[in-house]
């Protein structure tokens, strides 16, 4: 040890003096603060460009998603978009009408369900619920509504495509007559 | 930080010659309660066979503690007065390690405990400005707590020494052998 002529930086990790094990050097601890902030202040500005420069793309077209035989009433279908990874659910509800909804709940992304028979879309992580027919929040912690898809029904062929609001659609066809 | 009354200026010499083997030095260690009435100190016989002298062996405090070094549990530490303190009983996984890597053959593992337990100086003791007890109660001054000033005048036959050499590896400790005037270290094949 006292003649041993090796490198000894193993013992910067595991020090035998006491003091230097329990004491953090005042650089250190301005190290770890730069570091960490500095890894924060990134971490903000990538959200914030991410969000701001390079919003989500539409979904484009129309698209199939099954067959209206293969979904019982009340009952729920989970599918995806081919060329993007978000998971929707395909609801068929009690009165017969269709709905599609993102399933990443809007608080922290936990799946969502349909509860049959209560026409409201719960998220079992901290019970948010949502409105079945509109995606509305009725309760719980999500701060938005549930990204929709609106259902187009061709046949007996289920498809969807970007949901376009009402007052999305009044601006349109504002637009379409002027 | 705990502040304490530790005396930097005070040393231990131990006197090999002097031991007369009547182990008050065991008895006054064992009686402290905070190493579990066990004695950190022991007496131990040269040759018993043919001698009746005995040597007295403490804990030697290196400078680089080799038992603190081999720790896997990082559980023996060294403070900023030099003294290697006993393992630490909340980390000390009784592998005894610091056991075989000793040179001086200090620490000891109790079984019953599954701990490692060796003297610390009597850190309870001398924190407070106090010697260690052992060299309180011996009769001999076999071992001896005090300034260098003191051992040198009643000693002035004897330097202590705190160099050991096993055969390449060298060893320099806070605690001090009276060896005859003139030794700078010990040489120990």
């Amino acid at each position: 040890m006292a003649t041993d002529k090796k490198d000894n930086h193993w013992k910067e990790d595991f020090p035998v003096y006491q003091l230097e094990s329990t004491q953090v050097s005042r650089r250190d601890f301005a190290k770890f603060l730069c570091l960490v902030s500095g890894g924060l202040a990134v971490g903000s500005g990538y959200v914030a460009i991410k969000a701001n420069f390079f919003p989500p793309e539409k979904i484009a077209g129309e698209h199939f998603v099954c067959k209206k035989y293969e979904l019982p009433v009340g009952g729920t279908r989970s599918f995806v978009i081919a060329g993007s990874t978000i998971p929707y659910i395909l609801i068929r509800m009690e009165n017969n009408e269709f709905r599609a909804y993102e399933q990443k709940c809007t608080h922290l992304s936990c799946a969502v369900f349909y509860k049959p028979g209560s026409g409201k879309i719960e998220c079992p992580c901290h019970n948010g619920l949502f409105d079945a027919f509109t995606g509305e929040v009725l309760a719980g912690p999500p701060p938005r509504p549930l990204p929709r898809l609106e259902v187009v029904i061709k046949g007996e062929e289920i498809f969807v495509k970007d949901f376009k609001s009402d007052k999305e659609n009044s601006e349109r066809s504002n637009h379409s007559a002027t | 930080m705990p502040v304490t009354n530790y005396r930097t200026d005070q040393e231990f010499f131990v006197d090999m010659q002097r031991c007369i083997g009547c182990k008050a030095c065991e008895m006054a260690c064992s009686e402290c309660e905070t190493n579990g009435h066990e004695s950190m100190i022991h007496v131990n016989y040269i040759d018993r066979a043919v001698t009746v002298q005995t040597t007295v062996q403490v804990c030697m405090h290196c400078d680089d503690p080799v038992c603190a070094n081999v720790c896997p549990a990082d559980a023996i530490t060294k403070d900023e007065f030099g003294v290697v303190h006993t393992a630490n009983t909340a980390r000390c996984i009784g592998c005894s390690n610091c056991v075989m890597a000793c040179p001086f053959g200090v620490p000891q593992k109790k079984e019953t405990y599954d701990l490692m337990m060796k003297c610390n100086m009597c850190y309870d003791r001398t924190s407070a400005g106090k010697k260690p007890m052992c060299a309180t109660v011996c009769p001999t001054q076999a071992l001896y707590y005090g300034t260098r000033e003191e051992i040198a005048k009643m000693r002035p036959n004897s330097t202590p020494v705190n160099n050991f050499i096993f055969g390449k590896e060298s060893v320099s400790t806070k605690v001090n052998i009276m060896m005859p005037k003139g030794s700078t270290s010990l040489i120990i094949d």
